[in-house]
Order: structure tokens, then sequence, then C-alpha cells
């Protein structure tokens, strides 16, 4: 997730668009005003630390409920990797299936929704506050995640809504709806509308806000400083060619090109490491003894942790329930299946991507250390390690990655432009379906969601809207909050669809087509 | 009784195609499977609301393909007598039809030219070509 950044340090690209001239700066004023004055509560609430520390409760929330689907399905995410990636390869789908979703294209676009900023600024932010420590705790996060994601992405499949014309609806707010229903627990609906409430307004905010307000201040890195309405107009025009439009070639093409910019990353940086391939041990010796000792960090090896633990809950949306929804469509038979396709995403986002970041600060020795000690040097306020050139968050991952391929900085542009695309793309998706799941379907209905969509991106790539955007991060993570209540008591429901299937897969009758 | 599949689209050859593989079925005593395959990959992306619509569109090109395409050859073959069945598949063109081929034991595959021109055909290969290249068994491509 990549909206978090704000609070954990990156706010260096939302100041310039906070010195646009005064023009907006009243209607901002006045709208700033309002919101902090409003929900300032809730998202104090959300955000608010275990009583003296700097330990979120909300990343606790999620870490311990990834924690316990692991134990409760035996590390499932290890036991069936193999067999997730049998399925994505297609080796258990029927050839008379073909023209349908198939498992790789779920995955492909449910990544493509969490694949962003966040993995290339927000691993910045946490090596540069919890040194390569928090690497450790990121990697151990997002290996636990996988059981989250496991476990939503089965229920969103099996209570999804099919209708007669052959499209589908799923996500939480079915789950939590249906699922609640078939085992007689109440509230169900309760929580589905507080979810699809949460759902709405995080797509607004850090699944669009959030995003043009990112892909302006880069074009602005890169251009030069320009008004951000200018960036908001163009992005909310394609914006909404692709949803109001249907203009599917330009989704298409970015759909192709982000995946594209994914793997010309990890290239990147595993050429970089290979340039550097003396130092992997070093680096990997630094990330186990930041691990626990913290070696000088703020906060020492508890800073490490926390710092790791952020980074990956909120990279990969695990327990989050927006990744249930994009893979609700799947054609399956078996619902499980979609469960074990979508815990390679954790894997791939936190486990591959955002180590990779890690590995290239570490490696290019941006961080600096004290030659006698060994440990790292603070920075004067003593809140983060002092980087050679002063840099953090994005510029931090670009001034590594130039270090070796210079002009990488132009193509880490590009890719945060695109990243912020497809993320909205994605998001605007989420948010129609709480929407829709609220206010019932209907050509009607649906327009105005996504033409309120569309103005969202203008506003939020105009504005420097602080406690907006603030109260869009702690909408998402609201939304963990119903959602792990929803997957605690359904998960006895996904064992039993795990445990048929297990002994099925065993016995032959679930067959390998090729 | 041995089998001809024809492997059957809306290219300007195809009709010519059909005329072709009607005379050796009848004059070899053929089975004639005629085969149309809709060009589809498993890896390729798709939005979220192309995921959500996939079943439906899959439906809806299954039903035209049958429909506007199938429905006039049916009527020719009908009148013809030639034993015949109409085979509709999604996957890569040129692989699925040998599938065809290999499932249904076929002796020979007659195709139209689709009419590429000579640079698509070069960057993209054509099915003719590719066809031509591997089959494992005698191709025809009609003009």
């Amino acid at each position: 997730m990549k909206q978090f950044l704000k609070a954990t340090g990156l706010s260096v690209p939302l100041m310039a668009a906070a010195a646009m001239p005064a023009m907006a700066q009243g209607i901002d004023q006045t709208v700033n005003d309002i919101f902090a004055g409003s929900t300032g509560w809730f998202v104090s609430l959300i955000f608010s630390n275990f009583p003296g520390t700097s330990f979120p409760w909300i990343v606790a929330w999620l870490v311990v409920a990834a924690t316990i689907f692991t134990i409760y399905f035996g590390l499932i995410q290890f036991r069936a990797f193999p067999h997730s990636i049998a399925l994505v390869k297609g080796d258990y789908s029927d050839p008379n299936d073909a023209g349908e979703v198939s498992h790789f294209q779920a995955l492909a676009t449910a990544l493509s929704g969490t694949v962003g900023l966040g993995n290339i600024a927000g691993v910045a932010v946490a090596v540069g506050i919890g040194g390569p420590g928090a690497t450790f705790w990121m990697i151990l996060a997002g290996l636990m995640g996988m059981a989250s994601k496991f476990t939503e992405c089965t229920l969103g499949v099996k209570y999804r809504n099919e209708y007669p014309d052959g499209t589908v609806s799923g996500g939480p707010m079915y789950y939590l709806t249906k699922g609640f229903e078939e085992r007689g627990i109440p509230m169900g609906k309760f929580l589905a509308v507080m979810f699809s409430i949460f759902c709405i307004l995080g797509a607004l905010g850090g699944g669009n806000m959030f995003q043009s307000n990112q892909a302006h201040a880069q074009i602005s890195n890169v251009v030069g400083d320009y008004p951000g309405w200018i960036t908001g107009i163009v992005f909310a025009g394609i914006v909404f060619a692709v949803i109001v439009g249907g203009l599917k070639s330009i989704a298409r093409v970015t759909e192709k090109v982000v995946p594209i910019m994914g793997v010309l990353y990890v290239v990147t940086a595993l050429l970089i490491l290979l340039i550097n391939f003396d130092q992997i041990g070093w680096a990997f010796g630094q990330i186990f003894e930041g691990a626990f000792t913290g070696l000088g960090v703020a906060g020492g090896f508890v800073g490490a942790l926390i710092q790791g633990f952020k980074r990956a809950a909120f990279s990969n949306e695990a327990g989050v329930g927006s990744a249930a929804i994009a893979h609700s469509a799947v054609r399956t038979k078996e619902p499980i299946t979609e469960g074990f396709v979508s815990l390679l995403e954790p894997f791939i986002d936190t486990v591959v991507i955002c180590t990779m970041t890690a590995l290239v600060i570490i490696i290019t020795g941006q961080l600096v250390s004290d030659p006698e000690t060994g440990l790292y040097v603070l920075n004067e306020a003593g809140t983060a390690i002092q980087t050679v050139d002063g840099n953090s968050g994005v510029a931090l991952t670009s001034a590594a990655f130039s270090a070796s391929f210079s002009g990488f900085q132009y193509i880490l542009a590009l890719a945060v432009i695109l990243f912020a695309f497809s993320t909205m793309i994605s998001w605007s998706y989420y948010g129609l379906k709480a929407w829709t799941f609220l206010f019932g379907e209907g050509k009607t209905k649906e327009l105005i969601f996504k033409v309120i969509f569309c103005l969202f991106v203008i506003i939020g790539a105009a504005a420097n809207l602080g406690p907006v955007i603030d109260f869009s991060d702690a909408a998402i993570f609201a939304m963990a909050v119903v959602n792990i209540i929803g997957l605690y008591f359904l998960m006895p429901v996904v064992k039993r669809e795990l445990e048929s299937y297990m002994a099925r897969l065993k016995s032959g009758e679930i067959k390998k087509f090729n | 009784m041995s089998k001809i599949v024809l492997g059957y689209d809306d290219g300007r050859s195809a009709a010519s195609a059909l005329e072709f593989a009607m005379k050796i079925a009848k004059a070899e005593e053929c089975e004639l499977v005629v085969a149309h395959v809709l060009e589809w990959s498993p890896y390729s992306f798709l939005t979220p609301e192309e995921l959500e619509e996939r079943h439906k569109r899959r439906k809806e090109e299954i039903e035209r393909a049958q429909t506007a395409l199938m429905g006039p050859v049916r009527e020719v073959l009908d009148k013809s007598g030639i034993p015949y069945r109409c085979e509709i598949k999604y996957g890569h063109i040129s692989e699925t039809l040998l599938e065809i081929v290999k499932d249904e034991g076929a002796s020979q595959i007659v195709i139209g030219r689709t009419g590429h021109t000579p640079f698509s055909a070069r960057v993209f290969g054509s099915v003719a070509g590719s066809l031509a290249q591997v089959a494992p068994v005698p191709v025809t491509i009609v003009p």
C-alpha cells in the first residue's frame, strides 16, 4: 500500500504540492480545517500507538492476524507454495475452459493494484529509519501475510454473487453478509456496510488522491514545477476514458507496461547485486545483525522491527480485503485454488520486490555508518539514519539505483507514474463494487461514482489536502479492522475447503491437465 | 473413416477453403471437422472490469461464432450430405488446430490463406506458415 508513506515521513513530495501558489490556498485551507476538525479523532484512533511506544496498534492487528492464520492453516504458505505455482502455470486448468479468466490473469491484475510506490519509496523510508534490520522483519511479516491473503481470497470466491448474465461480484462485503448468514452469526450485514463505506473512502483517498498527488510530484521533479491541476486534468481525462468511456486499449497498455516495469525494476536490482556480489554476504550480515541489535538505529532492534512490520503490512494489503474483490472473478470450481494463487501476491510484492529495494539501498552504501563501531550514524534530529546525500524516501531509492545506472531516475519516474495509474484503475473498481453493494447496481448509479472518482483525481493532484489523505489512509486500514473480524469468524469455512481439496488432490480426483 | 480438419475463420479465403475441403471429403469419403479458434492467451493482462465480464463475453463470443460464422457452413454441409462436426475453441490458433488434429486423428488439414500483408506475416508469423512448418499431417493452404 502506498498511502501510509506520508505518515511515515515521506512528506517531501507532498510539501512540493503545498508550495503551489496561493490561488487554491483559500479553498484548500477551508477543506483542510473542516476535515481535520471532524475526522481527526478517527485518524488518531486508527493510527494511535500502543501506550509508551511508537508501535501503531493497527500494525499489530494485521501481523497478529497473519500469524494466527499461518498457525491455523499449518504453514499453508510454505506447504502450498509449489501447488500455487502449478496453478498459475495452468497445470490444473481444464483446456475446455480456455477463454475464461485464468489464475495468472487474476493474480496479475490484483498485483498491479498493490505493487507501487510503497515498494519503491516506502521501503526506503523503512530502511532509512529502521536500518538494514528492518528488511528481516519486513520479509518475515510478508511471509506471514501470505496466509491472510489465502484466507480472504478463498472466501471472496466462495461467497461471490453470480448473476444470470454471467458477470460476478465478490469481496469482503459479500462474504461478510452471506458467510455470516450461513453460519448463523449476527451483524454480518452491519460489518459489510461498514466495510463498503471504508472501501469507498479508501478508494477515493489512498487509491486515488494520494496516487495522483505522488504522480504529479514525480513529474514535476523531472520537468520542473508547474500547477498540479494540469496533471490532475490529464490523469482524470485518461481515467475517465478508461472507466467511463470503456476505452480498454489504454488500460490494456498500462496493464502490459506495469508488469514489464516491475520485471525491469527487479532485473536492474539483481544486476546491481551481481555487480556488487562480493558485498552480498556483508549485506545479509547487516540485515541479521540489525534485526536483533538494531545497529544503532533509533529505537534499537524494536525500531527496526516496527519499521519492517509496518512496511510489509502496508505494502501488500494482506488482510485489508481489497485483493478479495479482484480475485473473485476467476472461473473456478474450487474457491480454494484462488486462495492458493493469491498467497503468491505478498510473496512477490514484499518478499521479492520490497527486499530488492532494501538490498540495493544497503549494498550501494547509501546509509552512513561509523567505521570504528560499525553502528549507523543518525541524522541531526536523531530520527533516521544519515544517508550519503541526505536523501530519504523515493529520492533515496533513486540515488541508490542511479549510483550504478545513471539515468535510472527517469525510468523510476515513469514507473511511479504507471504504477500510480494502474493502482487508480484497480481502486476505482474496488470502490465501485463497494458503491454498488450499498446503492445497488445500475448504469446511472455506477456513472455517479465514476464521475466522483475522476473529480478526486484532479483534487488529489492539485492540492495538498493532508488531513483528507490522512483520513483516507485511516479508511483503508479501517477496512482491515472490519475484514479481519470477518476472517476470524469464517476461517473454519476455509479450513473445511482446504481439507476437502487436499484430500481430493491426494486421491487424484483433482486432475492435472498438462 | 478418416477425417479432415478445416481451419475456418471469417477471412476472405474461407469460402474457397470450405469448397475445397468439401471436394476432397466427398471424393475420399472423409468426415469433415470444421474448427474455428478464437485467439486467446491465459497470460494476457486484463483490467478488473474485464475480469468480471470475461465469462459473459466468452459466452457471447461463442454464441456469435456458432450462429454468424458456423451457421452458414452448417447449411451448406447439411445439403451436401457430407458427415461433419463443428468445433469452436479458444487458444493460440495454430497450436489449437494441431491439438484438434491430434485428438481427432485427422489425416490432413485444410486452411484458407488469411491474407496478411508480407510485413505483418514476417513480424507476427502467419497461421498457415507455422502450420506448414510443424504439422504432422499434410497441410493444404487455399488462396
